[in-house]
C-alpha cells in the first residue's frame, strides 16, 4: 500500500456486449460508471441479470469491456489485475487439496517457497478460526467453514481489492450473519477496497460504505448511496434495528423495488406481486 | 465398501445400550453376504455344468464349441508341456509386455495431447475434424500396416495397442479439461497463477477423474491391440496360440487362452483400481459405498 491511490477502482462509461449462441447481440451492461475509493466497502445491488458479475469480471481483468475503460489505481486494466482477490458464491476451493494447501495457493502462485506459504496459510487459518482443520479436505467441512477457508485464501495475498460475488448467497440466515461479522472484522484489519455483489439489500446496507443500485437488462447504474452508519459497525444483526439503518434501507428499497418488479415481470411473464428481495 | 460397512458396524457395536440390536445387525449383514456368495457359486455351477452336460449329451458339438473339462485339460497341458512357441509363461510375458508398453505410451500421449488441446481453443478447432476422421477409421486395420512396415516382432503390436489406448485416453482427458469448474479457474488466475501453474494445480488434477476412468477400458484395448497384432503375425504370444489352435480345430485351447487373458486383465484392472484409489483419495465416498442400511 505504498501508493495511496493503489486500490481505487474507476469504472468509466463501460458497456459490455456478448454474442448469444443464437447470433444476437446481448448488452449485459450499458454505460456504467462508478468509483470505489481505496479502502472503501462498496456493495452493488440489483435484480437478477443486471450484469453485476460481468462488472466484477472486468475489474479483475478476466474480461474486457466492449466500450469504456476500467481503471485500477489509475491504470487501465489490461490482463489480470494485480493485487485482486475473488470470492464466489460457489466454492472455488480445490477439492483435491487440503484446507492448508488451498489457502497456501495464493503465496505459491506468487512464487513463495512451500514452507513459507504453509506458515502463512497456518496463520490465516488461525485468524479465521480454523486452526486444527489444516489437513481436512473441503468436502469434510460445513458450508460456513468452507467460506472461512475461501476468505483466508482470498485475503492471504493481502489484496488491495477484494471482489465478492454473492459470497454468502448459499448460506443459511444464521451462518450468513456470522460470516458477515467475521468478514467485517477481517476487513477492518487490512482495509482493502471491497466490491461486494449481493441481491440482499439489508446485507448491502449493513456492510457497505457505498451502495450502487443497478437496473437490469441492460445493466445501468440507477443510483449511488453513501451509507453514513458509523464504523466499526458491530453486529450486523443488531444494526438492522438502528433508525438510521431503517431510513437508508427504505430509501434504497424504493429505488430498487421498481427494478426488481420489472425484472421479475420479465422473467415470470405475469402480473407483478410485491417484490421478493430485501 | 468394506471399510464403510465395518465403520458402521463398529459404531453400532460400541453402542452399549443396545448390544442385542448390534448383534442382530451384524448377523443380518453376514447372512446377506453369505447369500450373495452362494448365489454367485450357484450361477457358475449352472452355466459351466450346463455346458458340460449339454456337450456330453451331444446337445452341442464339443468339436466346435469345446467343453469345460476339455478347457481345463488344455489349460493343464499349456502349463505342463508348454506350446510349440516356448513355455506358456514366455508367451504370456510377450503379450503382457506388448500390452503394457503400448498402454503406457498410449496413455501418456493421450493425456499430454488431451490436456494441450483442451486448453487451446484454437488448436482444438483446427485439429478437431482430423481427430474425428482418425477416430472414425477402424484402427484395428492399422495392425496390418504396422506388420508390413515393422515385421512380426513386438514393435507393431506395441504400436497397435498404443494407438487404440491413445484415443480412449485422449478423448477423456480432453473432455475432463473442458469440464474444469470456471470459478476455480478464474480464482486461480486472479490469485496470480501462471499458465503452467494453472495446468499443474487445477487442470490436470481436475481432469484426473476422467482420465483414470478411461484407463480401465483403455487397458482392455491394449490387450486387444496386442492380441490382434499377434493373430495377424507373430513369433510368440497368446494371440499366436489362439490362432494356432484355431487352425488345428482346437476350441478348448482357444477358450483356455481366453480365460488366461481375462485373468490377466482382471489383475490389471485391480491394479488400476488401486491406483485410482490412491490418486483420488481426496474424494468423498460415493453414495453407493457410504451407507450400509440395516
Amino acid at each position: 500500500m505504498a501508493d495511496a491511490n493503489n486500490g481505487r477502482i474507476e469504472i468509466e462509461s463501460v458497456t459490455k456486449r456478448f454474442l448469444t449462441p443464437g447470433g444476437e447481440v446481448f448488452t449485459a451492461i450499458s454505460d456504467v460508471s462508478f468509483t470505489v475509493e481505496p479502502g472503501q466497502f462498496c456493495a452493488v445491488v440489483g435484480p437478477t441479470g443486471c450484469g453485476k458479475s460481468t462488472t466484477l469480471g472486468m475489474v479483475s481483468g478476466l474480461d474486457r469491456p466492449s466500450e469504456g475503460t476500467v481503471k485500477v489505481g489509475g491504470k487501465v486494466v489490461d490482463g489480470i489485475t494485480d493485487g485482486v482477490s475473488f470470492m464466489f458464491q460457489a466454492d472455488a476451493l480445490l477439492p483435491w487439496k487440503t484446507v492448508l494447501a488451498n489457502v497456501a495457493l495464493g503465496p505459491v502462485f506468487k512464487g513463495a517457497g512451500k514452507a513459507e506459504a504453509q506458515a502463512r496459510a497456518r496463520d490465516w487459518l488461525r485468524r479465521v478460526g480454523l486452526a486444527g482443520f489444516e489437513d481436512r479436505y473441503p468436502h469434510q467441512l460445513s458450508g460456513g467453514m468452507r467460506k472461512r477457508v475461501a476468505m483466508a485464501a482470498a485475503l492471504i495475498n493481502e489484496p488491495k481489492i477484494l471482489m465478492m460475488d454473492e459470497p454468502f448467497g448459499a448460506l443459511d440466515v444464521q451462518t450468513k450473519a456470522i460470516m458477515s461479522n467475521e468478514l467485517l472484522g477481517l476487513w477492518e484489519q487490512s482495509r482493502p477496497a471491497v466490491l461486494f455483489i449481493t441481491h440482499d439489500l439489508d446485507e448491502a446496507v449493513a456492510l457497505a460504505d457505498r451502495v450502487v443500485v443497478m437496473t437490469s437488462s441492460p445493466g445501468t447504474v440507477k443510483a449511488v448511496y453513501d451509507i453514513d452508519l458509523p464504523r466499526p459497525r458491530g453486529s450486523v444483526q443488531e444494526i438492522r434495528f438502528e433508525p438510521r439503518f431503517l431510513e437508508l434501507q427504505h430509501q434504497i428499497w424504493d429505488t430498487l423495488r421498481e427494478e426488481v418488479e420489472r425484472a421479475y415481470a420479465r422473467t415470470a411473464g405475469g402480473p407483478v406481486t410485491e417484490g421478493k428481495a430485501a | 465398501m468394506s471399510t464403510a460397512s465395518s465403520t458402521t458396524l463398529d459404531t453400532v457395536a460400541n453402542d452399549r445400550a443396545q448390544p442385542d440390536a448390534a448383534k442382530a445387525a451384524r448377523r443380518a449383514v453376514l447372512r446377506r453376504r453369505g447369500a450373495v456368495w452362494a448365489a454367485r457359486v450357484g450361477f457358475a455351477v449352472v452355466v459351466l455344468g450346463g455346458w458340460e452336460l449339454a456337450a456330453r449329451a451331444n446337445l452341442i458339438d464339443a468339436f466346435f464349441y469345446g467343453q469345460p473339462s476339455g478347457i481345463w485339460k488344455s489349460l493343464i497341458n499349456l502349463f505342463r508341456n508348454g506350446t510349440e512357441f516356448g513355455s506358456i509363461y514366455a508367451n504370456i510375458w510377450v503379450t503382457m509386455q506388448e500390452a503394457l508398453i503400448g498402454f503406457a505410451i498410449g496413455a501418456v500421449a493421450g493425456v499430454i495431447v488431451g490436456v494441450a488441446l483442451g486448453q487451446s481453443r484454437f488448436l482444438a478447432d483446427v485439429l478437431g475434424p482430423y481427430i474425428k476422421i482418425v477416430n472414425a477409421i477402424p484402427r484395428i486395420v492399422l495392425g496390418s500396416i504396422f506388420i508390413v512396415a515393422f515385421g512380426i516382432g513386438t514393435l507393431p503390436k506395441i504400436l497397435l495397442a498404443a494407438v487404440l489406448v491413445f484415443f480412449v485416453v485422449f478423448f477423456n482427458a480432453f473432455q475432463g479439461v473442458r469440464e474444469v469448474d470456471r470459478n476455480i479457474l478464474a480464482n486461480a488466475k486472479v490469485l496470480g497463477a501462471s499458465r503452467l501453474q494453472v495446468t499443474r494445480h487445477v487442470i490436470v488434477p481436475s481432469a484426473l477423474t476422467w482420465i483414470i476412468a478411461s484407463l480401465h477400458s483403455a487397458f482392455g484395448f491394449a490387450i486387444v491391440g496386442a492380441l490382434v497384432g499377434e493373430v495377424l503375425g507373430a513369433q510368440q504370444g497368446l494371440g499366436l496360440i489362439i490362432k494356432n489352435a484355431q487352425n488345428q480345430f482346437d476350441p478348448n485351447t482357444v477358450f483356455a487362452a481366453m480365460f488366461l487373458i481375462s485373468a490377466l486383465v482382471l489383475v490389471a484392472e485391480w491394479l488400476i483400481g488401486k491406483l485410482e484409489h490412491w490418486l483420488l483419495s481426496w474424494r468423498p465416498a460415493a453414495p453407493s459405498e457410504a451407507s450400509n442400511a440395516i
